[in-house]
């Protein structure tokens, strides 16, 4: 199954009933496979809407309506998308935004990239807030991480971001899909706009022209962002344990660099991998943990070095941090990687 | 015994207005209020309020609000009812909000028929950022930013948002009226109360335009403001149904 319909077929089985989305590429066949999906459920809303600040705009009320509520795009959209995900962080409301990665800056082109990192990692938008990241490396990831984002944003209200690529999208692999779930059967939400029977109305807003009310919401916010770093970081160690050098890498990138790490081990090298799952939060402690008995680390991303800062965040001075990238939509082959493990390794003398 | 004949809708909360003397937000938000009072409809009825000087209409009505950023109230709103069409869903929006920055988002919910109710006041300019022009400000009027008065060639025309929108097929009523006079309020309230009930029937799109005295950003006594409107704005905004299929067929 293609990857954009599996985050698609993932996300209605996850209980979503709300989709509006704006055509761009390389993410239109998830909006095509939504469309047709949600005709054939009599509680959902598919809307072609007449651009990418309406489509988040019309997740913003669904969501407020208690309702899982999905928008994708790709890079230049997901930069339109910024002003309606920061209100809905203001605001503390759970939405999906699936970014489709592709090359820029500016309009680019279509190829996978991984060049929104930043963007995607520091929240995005204005007002210093944060969304949770989730970067899937395989068709069944896309199953798992799609229906994990809607109950992170359900249970920390807050928008989720999964982050993709055109290759990720287009990948077709076999996946199995878990029992669709009910969304009757979702915890409630009492915070919703649903009309104020035998109460007061509700209010949902970001504007707190108090400045000392407005302080007072950004550290509930950063007390919610503590309570995620600590307990919702996600990350997969790939032969590892006996190894003398780590990649990191995430996404598309962590696919072809296991293919390096299988291909230096054939010729004796002991290389491993470390995947962060969750990009925000990042998995600091468990990536630190790794040194300083490994003492170099070679990242790779499709972008000239964007998480190698989180990288170097993570582990200080315990180790050297080495960076091999390509922009613009250029994907690096396996053999490419591995030609970087193996100098790097006659390099510092690696065994 | 003394009967009551004037009280504060159930839908008003019994906060003192923050608007400038003058000023018809006041006005509007009660005749807002009295519709769902009379409508019955309090308690399923959601609002989406503007950026603007009506942002903190919340404050006023005793109705489950959402805020939307900027221009994209309509935009929210339809999200909100389409997730739960038992609902009644209006908006509440200013000339800036909803004939520049939110231009696209309202033409094309009407043009979608959203069952929607929108109240546009139209007070020409952008008020709570200082008075600055606005899309709907006449020619010759001056602002912060039209000092020497709008002029065609250099800041273009007054924008007919509602004459625009009366052409989108999806569009059901739309009625420009303003606030100036006794006469015109009970109008206005009229207008408001048909389109909530436009929306409740399911017929479509539906937005009352209210001209409303801005006396502050104008620099006029409440008074000329009100005589201003009604002699030189509704020049360009006549006071009239643009638009009502109600009765059609189809």
């Amino acid at each position: 199954m293609r990857g954009s319909h599996v985050i698609g077929e993932a996300a209605t089985r996850a209980g979503c009933r709300f989709y509006a989305g704006y055509p761009i590429t390389p993410q239109n066949e998830l909006p095509e496979y939504l469309s047709k999906r949600f005709a054939e459920l009599e509680d959902a809303t598919f809307i072609q809407a007449e651009s990418e600040l309406a489509a988040i705009n019309m997740v913003m009320g669904a969501s407020m309506a208690g309702v899982r509520a999905m928008t994708s795009s790709s890079s230049p959209g997901i930069s339109l998308k910024q002003e309606g995900i920061s209100y809905m962080a203001g605001t503390e409301l759970p939405a999906v935004v699936v970014n489709v990665m592709r090359g820029g800056p500016g309009l680019g082109n279509i190829a996978p990239s991984q060049q929104d990192y930043f963007q995607a990692t520091r929240g995005g938008g204005h007002g210093g807030y944060r969304t949770i990241v989730l970067a899937p490396h395989s068709g069944q990831e896309l199953v798992t991480l799609t229906m994990k984002a809607f109950d992170l944003a359900d249970r920390y209200r807050l928008p989720v971001v999964l982050l993709g690529d055109g290759l990720m999208g287009q990948m077709m692999e076999p996946v199995t899909f878990p029992d669709p779930i009910d969304p009757a059967t979702l915890p409630r939400k009492d915070w919703v706009l649903g009309g104020a029977k035998g109460r007061g109305g509700h209010l949902l807003a970001s504007l707190l022209l108090d400045p000392s009310k407005m302080e007072q919401h950004n550290w509930k916010l950063a007390r919610k962002y503590a309570a995620i770093r600590e307990r919702e970081t996600e990350h997969e160690s790939y032969l590892l344990d006996d190894a003398v050098l780590a990649v990191v890498a995430f996404g598309t990138a962590a696919r072809i660099a296991k293919g390096a790490v299988n291909r230096v081990r054939k010729a004796g090298l002991k290389a491993g991998l470390f995947r962060p799952v969750t990009l925000w939060p990042f998995p600091e402690r468990q990536l630190r943990a790794l040194t300083p008995r490994l003492k170099h680390i070679l990242v790779f991303e499709m972008n000239l070095g964007q998480m190698v800062e989180d990288v170097k965040l993570s582990i200080g001075e315990q180790a050297t941090v080495h960076f091999y990238g390509r922009p613009g939509g250029i994907v690096s082959t396996p053999h490419e990687i591995a030609e970087a493990i193996t100098k790097l390794c006659y390099r510092y003398d690696l065994g | 015994m003394a009967k009551q004949v004037f009280k504060r809708p159930k839908s008003l909360k019994e906060n003192v207005f923050h608007y400038c003397p003058g000023c018809g937000h006041s006005i509007i938000h009660r005749l807002v209020a009295e519709v769902i009072d009379e409508l019955g409809i309090r308690e399923r009825t959601v609002g989406v309020p503007p950026a603007g000087c009506a942002v903190l209409a919340y404050n006023y009505l005793d109705v489950d609000m959402g805020e939307a950023p900027h221009g994209r109230a309509v935009a929210v709103a339809t999200g909100i009812k389409r997730a739960r069409p038992d609902l009644v869903v209006f908006t509440y929006q200013g000339d800036g909000d909803i004939a520049a920055i939110g231009t696209a988002e309202t033409v094309h919910a009407a043009n979608r028929g959203e069952r929607l109710t929108v109240i546009f006041v139209n007070n020409g300019v952008y008020g709570m950022t200082g008075g600055q022009m606005a899309p709907t400000t006449i020619l010759g009027q001056t602002t912060t930013t039209t000092p020497g008065g709008r002029i065609a060639l250099r800041d273009g025309y007054p924008l007919d948002l509602s004459q625009m929108l009366a052409v989108a097929a999806g569009s059901v009523y739309i009625e420009r009226t303003s606030v100036t006079s006794p006469k015109n309020i009970m109008k206005t309230k009229k207008a408001i109360k048909k389109a909530f009930q436009v929306q409740m029937d399911d017929l479509g799109f539906a937005l009352v335009e209210v001209l409303s005295p801005c006396p502050t950003n104008w620099k006029l006594s409440p008074v000329d403001a009100c005589k201003w409107v009604d002699e030189e704005v509704v020049k360009s905004y006549p006071l009239k149904v643009i638009k009502d299929t109600t009765q059609s067929d189809g």
